[in-house]
């Protein structure tokens, strides 16, 4: 069949442009911050300009004697209860709670210490700067090596050591392959911590809903059906009595998951004041108050027979976690126990992960969410090993890969990867960079004295798999199709790719479909969107739907035309006795029926169904990073000259939104790479508190991009899908960074961590100048 | 965040703004562009309570010469000296750092006096000043005063403008054939601000060799640095390649920069010889 603007056919697969964009570019979003509600109160919150320090007292009256202010809040007001409570992931985890306002102590930059609520966002502001707090202020620790050494000062009081938890994770016979190794690749990197910078900061609207009987909650959030929960869990407040939605989310990029303090604090305010009160965070704020992402120190040794084949690893991993532990704080760096081998196949592999006690801001999920590091990790290994053996690095990578025959395959820990071809891929991103031609431009430019250099990063990364998702098809009287899914989105654009699936299941035009979300009283139970797992589990969850709600209209078919269900088709969007198209059913008439009565005697009224989907395994997208990257000798400026990027996720729903997709996740790639760095001084004062000192990239910072794809489907699940939200986040970075490392190969120099800062670079360039006695 | 509330007044004179300056004391501030002012005030870094706004006095507008002076108004726009015909002429190191400033927002709302009179140590302004030997003419109720580059700008954020004195314009000597300028500026990457800058003003005789150069760079302390070792190695030579890359390499010389977190002292004084050499050979 053709495909037409409106037709069904074909819509998995096809580019339609966004249908959420048209509200969004003109202003028509609605945002936590556009809900006004009559008598709405505003809060402000003071917070601790110390890393670390005794709260020695707290002067709330001239505050509360301020026109306008309803209430000022400090720990005392609050008697222990209302807390951030993360979830004891592991055996053994240290996870105090977190107090909504620090009592007695502060142990990070940015912990709030007193609320106010005032009628209107400056009062509440003015009022919040009236509260005077006297600070004895202490020594702070913000090195996770400091925080482990022994005798290390506790981060906070109560703690023993400063030790979030510790896992290991080993398979074959490690100590053998390490004792028959011909070369060890030892190598340690530091990931620069990044601010995560939704484009919307964090922020609630709480409201009491008929006194006493409920709690009504607006909140710029991922995951709408867990914030509840935790909601409930952390206010003592009943859950089903809570109505929560997310309306428009700008960004969260994992930093809108999870409960904040902020957020106990508006609805415990909204509570006892029973007034609407509103937070939204500050930009300023946001750089203290908001989960930041990476800041891992990994130390990692490879050994390697002398032809190169990879026969052992061993991980160990210091994730710096902050002070305070979120929902999601301990996750990330957990990425590193199923992807230390990357693409190749190490059979003996030793994984040892500990998160961190600092006295920093926190940390938690950010685009990739522990994987860009342990894409980074084996990739300069890989790199490195190539190096040291004297080896072409793409030979290096080939002899080692998983092959296709291998799937699905099981790593020496246990993982399964479910698919893939990791050499087709290379083959891919070499041909589409003219490698060779790029490598021989290199040498010649080296030649005149340049520093030029090329990089590439073969990688692998899970998606979806945690929890479930759930879907709901409601077919209307009309025939048109209203979409429930618990996978609520941030910008990822699943209106329209859910849209497509759903269009092109049931045979029904997209403009006829629409695709709801957000909302814990209109929405069944789900989860959220996060690690790249929407297209796989609401998909998923949708397909099951869809299948449901065909079986029926199909039955309600056979009913109608007096004939046995088998004999009943779906084509183009109507349902008819196969061979018998002229007496073609539509949707409409089927739902009609549904909906009057006109069904079989022992099938219930209406036209609606739903699903839940929990594939209960990971899956494993992969592709190849290709960089070209020149280096100013003078100024150590570096410039990224060609980026190629080939992703395998699967059977693509939409290209134009996985395009976008991996734009983004490339973008907040190189942020990471070139030079977004969230740094504190040795006494824990922020240094990039704000964006004129923290370098976000730019529209303008960013190289073109060349792209491609190989599509390999997912077996495992319905649509053949894999995440590629993080892609972009994921090997591009480590890509960057080969390429560097290329580059100042010439001048011996062997590891640089990133972010690749002009002054950074020069810096390495002049060491090693002199070195070489230049 | 929100700025302290405060008190506004528009004058349209500036005899009115000099008489609400003396009216409301120490706690009143001029109010030009609000590009520095309005940040620092959102911060809650400044609190003043009363504001006079400046930015509706038409005399303090403008561009203009003066035979060889180049003059312009203080609350002369940084886009309408970045794309001024006459500055491009008299002074084109001064239209081309004014086009470097911040982004079309900022250029469209901020002014050179505002600039000058908050004197940031990464501001652009105060560097290609220097180097043009511009000088400032000060009003107050008491009367005006004239104070040249070198005597006005002192240290970090630190002027000699009184309390009670306002800016009316920025004075630029030597518009002849024979001078000529430029500007060349190593950004931050975050706020755009400089790390290291360099503005030159050569003058040159009729044998086209270079008669006086001066040379001032930014990023390189509280205020900007006369690059003195510079200015005579250059100082009766011809300006060949060679020439100005010897001399460059001597651009920090003497300089005792502070490091901070992106950029260290070492890295600002080796800059300051390759945007020195950027400068000249832009001069060219
Ligand atoms: C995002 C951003 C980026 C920027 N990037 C750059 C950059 O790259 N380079 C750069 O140089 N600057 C940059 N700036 C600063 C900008 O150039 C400001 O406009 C300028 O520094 C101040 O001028 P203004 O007219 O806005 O002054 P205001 O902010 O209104 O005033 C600044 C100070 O000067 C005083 N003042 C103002 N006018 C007079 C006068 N006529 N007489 C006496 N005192 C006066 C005020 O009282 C105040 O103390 C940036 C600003 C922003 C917000």
């Amino acid at each position: 069949m053709t495909q037409h603007p409106h037709g069904t056919t074909g819509l998995i697969g096809a580019s339609v442009p966004r249908v959420e964009d048209l509200a969004l570019i003109t202003g028509a979003g609605q945002y936590v911050d556009d809900i006004q509600l009559p008598g709405m109160l505003h809060m402000a919150v003071v917070r601790s300009p110390y890393p670390k320090a005794r709260i020695r007292s707290i002067e709330t009256a001239a505050a509360r004697a301020m026109p306008g202010v309803a209430a000022v809040i400090t720990s005392a007001d609050l008697e222990g209860k209302l807390n951030v409570v993360a979830p004891p992931m592991f055996p053994g985890m240290q996870a105090p709670p977190t107090p909504a306002l620090a009592a007695g102590m502060v142990y990070a930059v940015g912990a709030p210490i007193a609320a106010v609520v005032a009628a209107t966002r400056t009062l509440a502001q003015d009022a919040a700067n009236a509260v005077e707090v006297e600070y004895e202020p202490l020594p702070a620790t913000v090195d996770v090596e400091v925080a482990t050494a022994p005798g290390a000062a506790p981060v906070r009081d109560e703690l023993q050591h400063n030790i979030v938890y510790t896992t290991v994770r080993e398979g074959g016979d490690v100590d053998k392959a390490f004792g028959e190794a011909h070369h060890i690749t030892r190598l340690r990197i530091q990931s620069p911590r990044q601010v995560v910078l939704a484009m919307e900061p964090r922020g609630l609207v709480a409201a009491p809903e008929r006194p006493g009987q409920g709690l009504r909650v607006w909140i710029s959030h991922q995951t709408p059906h867990l914030a509840r929960s935790e909601l409930a869990a952390e206010l003592g407040y009943p859950e089903h009595l809570i109505h929560l939605s997310a309306p428009d989310v700008g960004g969260g990029f994992g930093s809108k998951s999870g409960i904040y303090r902020e957020d106990l604090l508006a609805c415990h305010l909204a509570l006892k004041l029973d007034r609407p009160v509103k937070w939204v965070a500050t930009r300023s704020e946001d750089f203290v108050a908001t989960n930041q992402g990476r800041d891992q120190l990994m130390f990692s040794e490879l050994a390697l027979s002398q032809d190169g084949t990879m026969l052992g690893l061993k991980v160990k991993l210091l994730a710096n976690m902050g002070a305070y532990l979120h929902f999601a704080t301990a996750g990330p760096p957990q990425r590193m126990m199923g992807m230390a081998p990357g693409c190749y196949q190490i059979r003996n592999l030793r994984v040892e992960v500990s998160g961190v006690f600092t006295n920093t801001v926190s940390t938690g999920p950010y685009r990739g969410a522990g994987r860009p590091e342990a894409v980074l990790n084996i990739e300069r290994l890989a790199d490195l090993a190539a190096r040291e053996l004297g080896l072409d690095r793409i030979a290096l990578r080939r002899k080692n890969f998983i092959r296709p025959d291998q799937f699905p395959y099981r790593t020496a820990t246990g993982v399964e990867y479910d698919s893939g071809d990791y050499e087709k891929a290379l083959d891919e991103a070499l041909r589409l960079s003219g490698y060779d031609a790029m490598l021989r431009q290199r040498d010649e430019r080296r030649a005149r004295g340049e520093l030029v250099g090329v990089g590439l990063c073969s990688f692998v990364e899970p998606s979806g798999g945690a929890f479930f998702e759930s879907g709901s098809i409601r077919v209307e009287p009309s025939g048109a199709v209203t979409v429930l899914t618990g996978s609520s989105p941030h910008g990822q654009g699943l209106e329209t790719t859910f849209a497509q699936v759903v269009g092109e299941k049931l045979g029904v035009p997209m403009d006829r479909i629409s695709v709801r979300h957000g909302d814990t009283v209109a929405i069944q139970q789900g989860i959220g969107t996060f690690g790249s797992r929407s297209a796989i589990m609401g998909g998923g969850a949708l397909v099951a739907a869809a299948e449901k709600v065909i079986d029926k209209a199909k039955r309600i078919a056979a009913h109608l035309l007096e004939a046995a269900t088998e004999d009943i088709v779906l084509e183009d969007g109507a349902f008819a006795v196969a061979g018998v198209p002229n007496k073609a059913m539509t949707w409409a008439q089927i739902s009609g029926a549904a909906h009057r009565g006109r069904i079989p005697a022992d099938m219930e009224a209406g036209l609606q169904e739903s699903a839940t989907y929990d594939p209960r395994r990971e899956s494993w997208g992969f592709g190849t990073h290709v960089a070209l990257v020149s280096i100013e000798t003078n100024t150590g400026e570096l410039k990224i000259e060609k980026l190629v990027l080939v992703d395998d996720c699967g059977v693509l729903i939409n290209p134009k939104i996985v395009e976008g997709q991996i734009h983004g996740g490339v973008a907040q790639g190189l942020g990471e790479a070139l030079r977004e760095h969230m740094r504190f001084d040795e006494d824990g004062q922020v240094l990039t508190g704000s964006l004129m000192d923290y370098a976000i990239l730019r529209a303008a910072d960013m190289p073109p991009l060349i792209m491609g794809e190989t599509e390999t489907p997912n077996p495992f699940n319905p649509l053949g899908v894999k995440g590629v939200g993080e892609a972009g986040a994921n090997g591009a970075p480590p890509a960057v960074a080969n390429a560097v490392m290329d580059a100042l190969e010439p001048l011996g120099i062997r590891h640089v961590d990133m972010p690749y800062t002009a002054p950074k670079l020069w810096a390495a360039i002049r060491a090693a100048q002199g070195d070489q006695g230049a | 965040m929100f700025p302290a509330s405060f008190d506004y007044h528009a004058p349209t004179t500036v005899p009115e703004a000099l008489r609400l300056l003396a009216e409301n004391g120490p706690d009143a501030k001029l109010l030009a562009g609000g590009h520095s002012l309005l940040p620092a005030m959102k911060l809650r870094l400044l609190e003043p309570g009363c504001l006079v706004d400046i930015g509706r006095i038409p005399e303090l507008r403008g561009i203009r010469r003066e035979g060889q002076t180049l003059v312009i108004g203080a609350a002369t726009l940084h886009a309408d000296i970045a794309t001024s015909d006459v500055v491009r002429q008299a002074a084109p190191g001064l239209a081309t750092a004014a086009s470097l400033i911040g982004d079309v927002q900022v250029r469209n709302r901020g002014t050179i006096g505002g600039s000058a009179a908050h004197d940031d140590p990464a501001a652009d302004y105060p560097v290609i000043l220097t180097a043009l030997d511009a000088s400032f003419m000060l009003v107050s109720s008491a009367g005006a005063r004239t104070v040249a580059s070198g005597d006005f700008f002192l240290d970090y954020f630190t002027t000699a403008l009184s309390d009670l004195e306002i800016i009316t314009e920025v004075r630029i000597p030597g518009a002849a054939a024979s001078v000529t300028s430029a500007y060349a500026k190593l950004e931050h990457p975050a706020s755009g601000f400089l790390v290291v800058s360099a503005g030159v003003r050569i003058e040159r005789g009729a044998d086209g060799r270079c008669r006086t150069a001066r040379i001032a760079i930014g990023g390189l302390g509280g205020r900007p640095f006369r690059a003195t070792a510079v200015e005579s190695a250059l100082a009766g030579h011809a300006l060949t390649p060679a020439a100005i890359a010897a001399a460059a390499a001597l651009a920090a010389d003497g300089s005792d920069p502070d490091g901070d977190a992106y950029a260290p002292a070492e890295y600002r004084r080796h800059m300051a010889t390759v945007y020195v050499q950027r400068a000249l050979e832009a001069a060219l």
